[in-house]
């Protein structure tokens, strides 16, 4: 289990590769199998990452956060090392596990029947 | 020997029935777009091949995918859907204003000229279009602009716009219908509307015939004679023959006058398809009999069609745009249910028999005459 924090003292590398999950629609939407590897500059955060991935996958857009306000729609929750991300501010650093792409980060879609 | 195509939207993907101009054998393809519901698919008159459609989940929102090859492969066009300007409010079930706020398209309606442009009646109410194929749309404002908008009030499944009706013989006609505020009309092409209601009495608003506020479920018209339409309202079916400026009740000898769809027969202005529902509380057919109604006369007398319809132990719904009719001479009528069965009739609704039993529960039925 990782425990990994924001360290905003670590110096922010150039370029960080990104792991990031998607559930099972979005895949398809994508048409990716898998885990999507991001080039993310900076410290990764959350924003950065989707920006990343909807720039990668522009079908994705809207799908994950709302297109006018950005923020992340209701019925979608991001995880990362056992944690909820959800509510953190969107321009939080990552873990710095996510951004050494040790752990992915998840989008996944909340629990709310079928 | 001519085709159809029939276009069917559930709550969990899209489904394509083909068959020959027999209506006897049919091939299904789908689930398209699989555990997304779709709410609406139709093709452009002008080239067949393009076919819009309206998927979206609650979890991950609304996308349009698009088809150029008849339905056999998809690609995700626009799906950013903005209000024009300060978006205002409207009314919640409450009565107090409610911010209007983009939830998913309910029905596309390509144009009658131009497979590029496309509109889009979306929730909360307001008409869209896109004249790229779908990858950008745009609000006609001047529909939720033109002074009823805050007094609009949702329906049981939403503040919908759910019907889009173009007028082939005046190209700037448009009527659109909203579930609960009522049936608007614009003579120029969008830019401004009038809400054209008068005639409908709604007992569940305070001012029976007021301008706004009627629940609309679904209207239809024959392309002949563009300036009849025909409604189904919450309770009561619905007549007008001066392009809804006025309307005069048809229910006739209904068994229940409350229901969803409402058709016109392709070569019989005057033949007009209804599935009466139990009531607004009851949403089965009465006595758990399937049945199709039929007038010849253009509302009034109606006769029941039951051939090859379930008529007993049946409790499932037809919802608004579930029912479509095709152009072959033999007129084909063709309507979906929460159930999960698509029904064809090939002779004008005589005999009935299920396309498919089993699908998700049916959003949508739209048909294709193919060459």
């Amino acid at each position: 289990m990782s425990t990994d924090t924001p360290d905003p003292g670590t110096p922010s590398p150039e370029t960080a590769m990104v792991r990031v999950v998607l559930p099972a629609h979005l895949r398809r939407l994508a048409q990716v199998d898998g885990e999507v590897r991001l080039s993310v500059t900076g410290r990764p955060t959350q924003r950065s990452v989707l920006d990343a991935l909807e720039a990668r996958y522009p079908m994705l857009r809207g799908t994950i956060r709302d297109h006018a306000t950005q923020r992340r729609r209701a019925f979608v929750r991001f995880f990362a090392c056992e944690r909820d991300l959800s509510h953190e501010p969107p321009d939080a650093p990552l873990p710095a596990s996510v951004a050494d792409g040790t752990e992915p980060y998840l989008v996944v879609g909340a629990m709310a029947g079928g | 020997m001519s085709r159809v195509r029939v276009l069917v939207g559930t709550r969990k993907g899209a489904f394509i029935l083909t068959s020959d101009g027999k209506r006897e054998q049919w091939e299904v393809s789908g689930p398209h777009f699989a555990g997304w519901e779709v709410y609406h698919l139709k093709g452009s008159p002008v080239d067949p091949d393009r076919i819009y459609a309206s998927q979206s989940t609650a979890w991950f929102g609304q996308l349009i995918q698009r088809s150029d090859d008849g339905g056999a492969n998809w690609r995700p066009v626009g799906n950013e859907f903005a209000y024009e300007g300060e978006a205002g409010t409207h009314q919640f079930y409450d009565g107090t204003p409610q911010p209007w706020k983009f939830n998913r398209v309910w029905h596309l309606e390509p144009s009658l000229t131009d497979p590029d442009t496309v509109y889009a009646g979306v929730e909360d109410a307001a008409l869209f279009r896109s004249d790229d194929g779908g990858q950008t749309w745009h609000e006609l404002p001047g529909l939720r602009g033109h002074g009823s908008g805050p007094q609009w009030q949702p329906g049981a499944g939403g503040l919908c716009l759910h019907t889009i009706l173009l007028d082939p013989r005046q190209s700037g006609r448009i009527t659109v219908a909203i579930s609960a505020a009522g049936t608007f009309r614009s003579d120029d092409s969008g830019k401004t509307w009038q809400a054209i209601n008068r005639g409908l009495r709604s007992e569940g608003i305070p001012d029976e015939d007021a301008e706004v506020g009627h629940c609309v479920h679904h209207i239809a018209m024959h392309p002949d004679r563009p300036d009849t339409l025909f409604m189904q309202k919450h309770w009561d079916v619905m007549r007008s023959d001066d392009g809804g400026d006025t309307w005069r009740e048809v229910s006739g000898d209904l068994p229940t006058d409350f229901g969803f769809v409402i058709d016109v027969h392709a070569h019989e202005p005057e033949t007009v398809y209804v599935v009466p529902i139990k009531s607004d509380s009851e949403h089965f057919p009465p006595d758990g009999r399937l049945r199709v109604y039929r007038s010849r006369t253009g509302g009034g007398e109606w006769e029941p069609l039951t051939n090859g319809l379930p008529q007993r132990d049946c409790y499932v719904n037809v919802l608004r745009d579930a029912m479509a009719v095709d152009r072959l001479e033999d007129c084909g009528v063709y309507f979906g249910t929460t159930g999960g069965q698509v029904y064809v009739s090939a002779d004008s609704g005589g005999t009935w028999a299920p396309i498919v039993r089993d699908l998700p529960p049916v959003l949508s039925v739209e048909v294709q005459t193919l060459p």
